[in-house]
């Protein structure tokens, strides 16, 4: 099986089209494949306990890595993240560009 | 470590997209490792290593020209090319020629040059992997 | 053999009166001419490039007239036929914008989207623009 790293810049307060990415995030997993879902810019906004947090913790618990990029969360001022997400540096991404991971940005 | 070859491309202009914040971020933690990195600046993006860039002061917030110290995209692509040489890795930046055409940006930092598509699928093929940030 | 590329595209009708192109497909359609191997993948409001019969006379502007405006569902077909790259069309995202598979052009592909997996696994790259 093959790894995924699935970069989400958009949210899903101005965005609707963040749940087609969630999905296909779920549907590689459900594959078989190893997935990292990375939020970097305002993706990180769905990462704060909210009304649209729940979706991110789904995800989790259906075997998608969830990471939220440190400096997006600490330039907007988010320290609580909801269950199943985890901060990270960006080096994570070039970690996984470098290890061959299928690499797509929405 | 293992010397890496990515390719990036970058569609979005200067000054108007965060995704250009993320690029740089991740551009340079390659160029710290010392990778072999390829940037094919499409679009918006043919004009970050535009050299006619300046830097200008910030009156609402009461700061002249070097205390504001601005950011110029062509700065961060200069030092970019400096921190991967430094590093032991090569940056080959192609700014695609027919969208510096259009948009008139045609004089580049040194160190980056002019291309085309040919370009990017060379680089696709030569790299270890691929980065497309698309712009919106 | 070059590394087949699967490209989703999803960004549509941005500039594309200004560049009288997609630029995205242009793109494509450039690289294939350099011994590329790409697949497209037409998703969200970017299946309305394959609607068969679209386009506008070109813009003016005061005595400014363009010559050349773009017709999408044109350089769709020329894609398919003469830079032969598979165009799929998401079947859930027409349908969500009341698009009926008789009115897009001949030669493309109709795919749900939960078969994305499945054509992620044929292709060694993978871009979403």
């Amino acid at each position: 099986m093959a790894q995924y790293l699935l970069i989400e810049s958009r949210d899903p307060f101005e965005s609707n089209d963040v749940t087609y990415y969630y999905d296909l995030a779920k549907g590689l997993a459900d594959g078989g494949n190893e997935v990292t879902l990375f939020l970097a810019q305002n993706a990180v906004l769905a990462a704060r306990p909210s009304a649209r947090s729940a979706a991110l913790s789904a995800l989790a618990r259906g075997g998608v890595k969830v990471l939220a990029d440190d400096f997006s969360l600490r330039e907007r001022g988010i320290s609580k993240l909801v269950e199943g997400v985890a901060a990270a540096p960006i080096d994570t991404v070039v970690d996984c560009l470098a290890a061959g991971h299928k690499t797509l940005w929405h | 470590m293992s010397k890496k070859a990515l390719t990036v491309a970058l569609m979005d202009p200067p000054y108007e997209s965060e995704n250009l914040t993320t690029a740089f971020r991740i551009l340079d933690v390659a160029a710290r490792r010392g990778y072999d990195i390829n940037v094919f600046a499409y679009e918006g993006a043919s004009g970050l290593a535009f050299t006619r860039q300046m830097p200008h002061p910030n009156p609402v917030h009461g700061k002249n020209v070097a205390e504001e110290n601005h950011p110029t995209t062509k700065d961060q692509v200069a030092a970019l090319l400096a921190e991967t040489e430094k590093n032991g890795g090569k940056l080959d930046w192609v700014n695609c020629g027919m969208c510096v055409d259009e948009r008139g940006v045609g004089e580049f930092v040194p160190g980056t040059r002019r291309g085309s598509p040919a370009d990017f699928h060379a680089f696709v093929e030569a790299s270890d992997n691929v980065l497309v940030i698309p712009t919106k | 053999m070059a590394k087949k590329t699967l490209n989703i595209v999803e960004s549509a009708y941005r500039a594309v009166m200004e560049e009288q192109d997609d630029t995205v497909l242009w793109l494509l359609a450039a690289m294939q001419g350099a011994g590329a191997q790409h697949t497209v993948v037409l998703r969200g409001n970017a299946v309305n490039y394959a609607v068969a019969g679209q386009g506008v006379p070109g813009l003016t502007v005061g005595e400014w007239k363009q010559t050349q405006a773009p017709k999408m569902d044109r350089d769709v077909l020329d894609l398919i036929e003469k830079r032969k790259i598979p165009v799929y069309v998401v079947t859930e995202d027409l349908a969500e914008r009341g698009i009926e598979s008789r009115e897009l052009v001949p030669g493309v592909h109709l795919l749900s989207r939960t078969a994305l997996p499945g054509l992620f696994a044929e292709h060694t790259l993978v871009a979403h623009w």
